[in-house]
């Protein structure tokens, strides 16, 4: 044991040192005759003498914030006018038909083998249109895969769903992702990532660089990170360890969980047992809401309100608890109706749905008849195969992407290869066909 | 394939052979006889068509009735029927106290596993793919392949991972990676890889039966292909032994050295190679990557001469790479050529079709790069 002989003879120096007396901001002791407990990992709990296990089958479930009902007509009546210019309802509503309509096209496409896979988000456009709506392009989004009403609404071009989805020259992600991983450098969006849930984390992280962006700026517009998840996602590890190192390091994001009913063929009884994931923010010590998905007033209020409450202070964390239901099959690769009867979707489709509920309203407002929506459904069709066929017509990557990337600069071996490929290129001019890549030869 | 600088010190090393490694007759020593030679092929009588699917469900279900301290879980085996149909009728069959779906938490249900089979049981946890197993490989190395002998042989792990591994068709590079170097490395674990409808069962009951963490590496691409099983392995006790590697055809001029989808890939590109030059390659399906039986290696080494290795795994520190190494450490002298590893590509598999299809070996990969070694 001679490597403990330093170590001890200088614990007693530091306790004879001047600050062995001074105690830590965090420091706690228990007060003689407190009727609470000041433990540190408890400092401020009763003590009881009645032995009571809390159940949480007795407590009343935390409660859903809505503004409109499944007529679109406003609950309260006596809260006013909605307070959001007739405008941009109009552009929302547009924005989740768009997303609708792509869905349906995009899926037959995936069907026909002109693409590998593709997802839905079908009765979950309320969710991702009215969150993104409250959001400004400098707030940062990680989105999970179920999010294309967030890119729709954050001024993601049907140009750009097409080129992602094609991989073409015009793609973000230079043809590398698997369809629907859309992401963009403005507005922030990250890449979505395959691998479930770990965007949790990394929100966390980036608030937390926003957080110390905004000391060493203080003059700059604050912003916040936005995190999308399902319900599903929130039960990997990853979520609990985001959710907690956000509510402990105090990190501006606001976490959306889409609990649509169904994590792939696992229904959220068999997910978990709790209280939904609004519960387990409470754990965290996080503010956390409840709200209607298919209600797009619901989520755009909650969401701008969280993205207040996130930025005061010196930020914290905010999670939004919004509840829907998934009408489509979790994605291409997935049949829906082995697990589930097609008479409840069905029924689902008919009964609520955020794009009915905010059509409703609006008809009830008088801004919208049969008429528009025929136009606008057309119209809507009409551009999405329109940019669909461009798309499918764009050239390729240039060949040169097919090294790129991998690291920050390109690896010595990797520039002989380019360099090994262009002179068979050149030697073989006649057995390769390279038309369909981004300027040809000239592009390794 | 690696890049050609990697080959490099191989070639200088051949070129000054004489000069630099001593002479280190170890095979003799180190291995133990092969019980390959006296296997002898299954009986004709009747041989049946089966997917490695259905090879699968079979072994599943044949140690769910026979072991009643066996069970299944894994997100969507019951309900669903599994991800990719592997475990079709169990739940009907053995009901949901055996066939478990779980949340979606890898590090939840894995670890629950490790926890079971700590405790006595036999679990079977199955991975939507050995993509997702990266959430859980703590629980897969640190606790399941370590606890017994850190709790000093008191607390066997019998528990059985098992997936697709390696790349499908289209999925991107988070979801097509290959771990068999990854699981390979680690003392503790046993590692399979079948190829064949009769390696898929033969090598998943064992797996099953052994006491040890053992890991089955699936193929999604196999799934659906079909192969003859001969009446010997269509019988419930029909039991691969882990650590035997089969030659799935003899050659003289040519050891390849493969496993999983390359099998067949080999097999065929041994074909090409008999038709179009007229040289033997013989094929070694490793079947297990942990323990290796690098006896068979050398053997067939010994006869030809030249070593190929063909695997989906990136290039670097893998299982060819381990290979190649202890083909120098065992069989250096036997060597005419410089042996060559035939891998993925040194880059995240890309999603683009042509560009997915030319990061890993396809047949004439493999035929090219065996004509060079061979300097047809």
């Amino acid at each position: 044991m001679y490597s403990l002989r330093p170590l001890r003879r200088r614990i007693p120096r530091l306790a004879a040192s001047p600050s062995a007396s001074k105690r830590w901001s965090t420091s706690i002791s228990q007060r003689p005759g407190s009727d609470r407990v000041r433990f540190p990992g408890a400092v401020n709990s009763k003590f009881t003498t009645d032995m009571t296990f809390i159940n949480p089958q007795e407590s009343a479930s935390i409660p859903t914030y809505r503004v409109m009902d499944s007529d679109g007509l406003l609950v309260d009546r006596s809260r006013g006018e909605i307070g959001i210019s007739n405008e941009e309802v109009l552009t929302w509503y547009k924005n989740m038909l768009t997303v609708s309509i792509m869905d349906v096209i995009m899926f037959e496409a995936q069907r026909q083998g002109r693409l590998s896979f593709y997802m839905v988000s079908a009765g979950e456009e309320g969710i991702s249109v009215g969150s993104a709506a409250a959001l400004t392009p400098d707030d940062v989004v990680f989105a999970q895969y179920r999010e294309t009403g967030v890119f729709q609404q954050r001024g993601f071009t049907l140009k750009n769903f097409m080129s992602q989805l094609f991989a073409n020259n015009n793609d973000n992600g230079r043809g590398r992702n698997m369809p629907v991983h859309y992401g963009c450098a403005y507005p922030r969006t990250h890449t979505i990532s395959s691998t479930l849930a770990t965007q949790i984390p990394h929100a966390s992280g980036a608030a937390y660089a926003l957080k110390l962006q905004a000391l060493q700026n203080p003059d700059k517009p604050r912003s916040i990170v936005a995190c999308y998840f399902g319900e599903g996602a929130a039960s990997e590890g990853d979520f609990h360890a985001g959710l907690n190192i956000a509510a402990t390091r105090s990190c501006p994001v606001v976490f959306i969980c889409r609990n649509n009913g169904y994590a792939i063929s696992t229904p959220t009884l068999e997910q978990y047992r709790g209280d939904g994931i609004a519960s387990r923010g409470i754990g965290y010590g996080i503010e956390t809401i409840r709200v209607d998905g298919n209600d797009i007033f619901a989520v755009y209020e909650s969401m701008r309100a969280a993205r207040g409450r996130a930025l005061e202070g010196g930020g914290k964390p905010i999670l939004i608890e919004a509840m829907s239901y998934r009408v489509s099959h979790h994605s291409t690769s997935d049949d829906s109706f082995a697990y589930r009867a097609r008479v409840e979707v069905e029924d689902w489709k008919k009964r609520d749905n955020p794009i009915i509920r905010l059509r409703k309203y609006l008809e009830n407002e008088g801004l919208w008849n049969e008429d528009l929506e025929r136009e606008a459904r057309e119209g809507i069709r009409r551009e999405v195969l329109r940019e669909f066929g461009e798309a499918e017509r764009a050239k390729k990557p240039a060949i040169r992407e097919a090294f790129e990337g991998v690291y920050d600069e390109v690896t010595e071996e990797a520039r002989e290869q380019m360099a090994e490929l262009k002179r068979i290129l050149e030697t073989y001019p006649d057995e390769y066909d390279l038309r369909q890549f981004e300027g040809g030869i000239k592009g390794l | 394939m690696a890049s050609p600088r990697l080959f490099r010190p191989a070639a200088r090393l051949l070129s000054s052979r004489l000069s630099s490694a001593p002479f280190r007759p170890v095979v003799q020593t180190a291995c133990t006889p092969s019980i390959l030679r006296s296997r002898g092929y299954a009986t004709e009588s009747g041989p049946k068509e089966v997917t490695v699917r259905d090879a699968l469900n079979e072994a599943l279900t044949e140690e769910l009735e026979s072991n009643q301290k066996t069970f299944i879980l894994g997100e969507e085996v019951a309900q669903y029927n599994g991800a990719y149909k592997v475990t079709r009728g169990l739940l009907d069959r053995f009901g949901p106290k055996r066939v478990i779906d779980t949340p979606i938490t890898e590090a939840g249900f894995c670890g629950l596993a490790v926890g079971a089979a700590l405790a006595g049981l036999h679990p079977i946890c199955e991975f939507m793919t050995f993509n997702f197993a990266m959430q859980a490989i703590d629980q897969i190395i640190n606790s399941a392949a370590k606890t017994h002998y850190m709790s000093g042989g008191i607390q066997p792990c019998n528990i059985t991972f098992r997936g697709p591994n390696g790349f499908a068709a289209g999925v991107a590079a988070q979801h097509s990676q290959d771990y068999s170097a990854w699981y390979g490395s680690i003392p503790g674990l046993k590692v399979v890889a079948p190829w064949s409808a009769e390696d898929a069962k033969g090598l998943l009951k064992a797996a099953i039966r052994d006491p040890n963490p053992v890991v089955v590496l699936e193929n999604e691409l196999l799934y659906g292909q079909a192969f003859a099983m001969s009446e010997a392995a269509q019988k419930d006790d029909f039991v691969l032994p882990i650590g035997k590697a089969k030659i799935e055809r003899p050659g003289k001029d040519l050891t390849i050295v493969t496993l999983s989808r390359c099998v067949g890939q080999s097999l065929n590109a041994a074909a090409e190679l008999k038709q179009k030059y007229g040289v033997e390659a013989e094929v070694i399906n490793l079947r297990s990557v942990k323990p290796l039986d690098v006896e068979t290696v050398i053997q067939s080494l010994k006869k030809t001469g030249r070593l190929m290795c063909v695997e989906s795994g990136f290039p670097m520190f893998g299982v060819s790479s381990e290979i190649l190494a202890l083909s120098m450490e065992y069989g250096f002298d036997y060597l005419t050529a410089p042996a060559v590893r035939v891998t993925g590509a040194e880059v995240p598999t890309p999603y683009a079709a042509g560009l997915e299809a030319l990061s890993f070996p396809q047949e004439d990969t493999i035929v090219g790069q065996a004509a060079k070694l061979l300097r047809l």
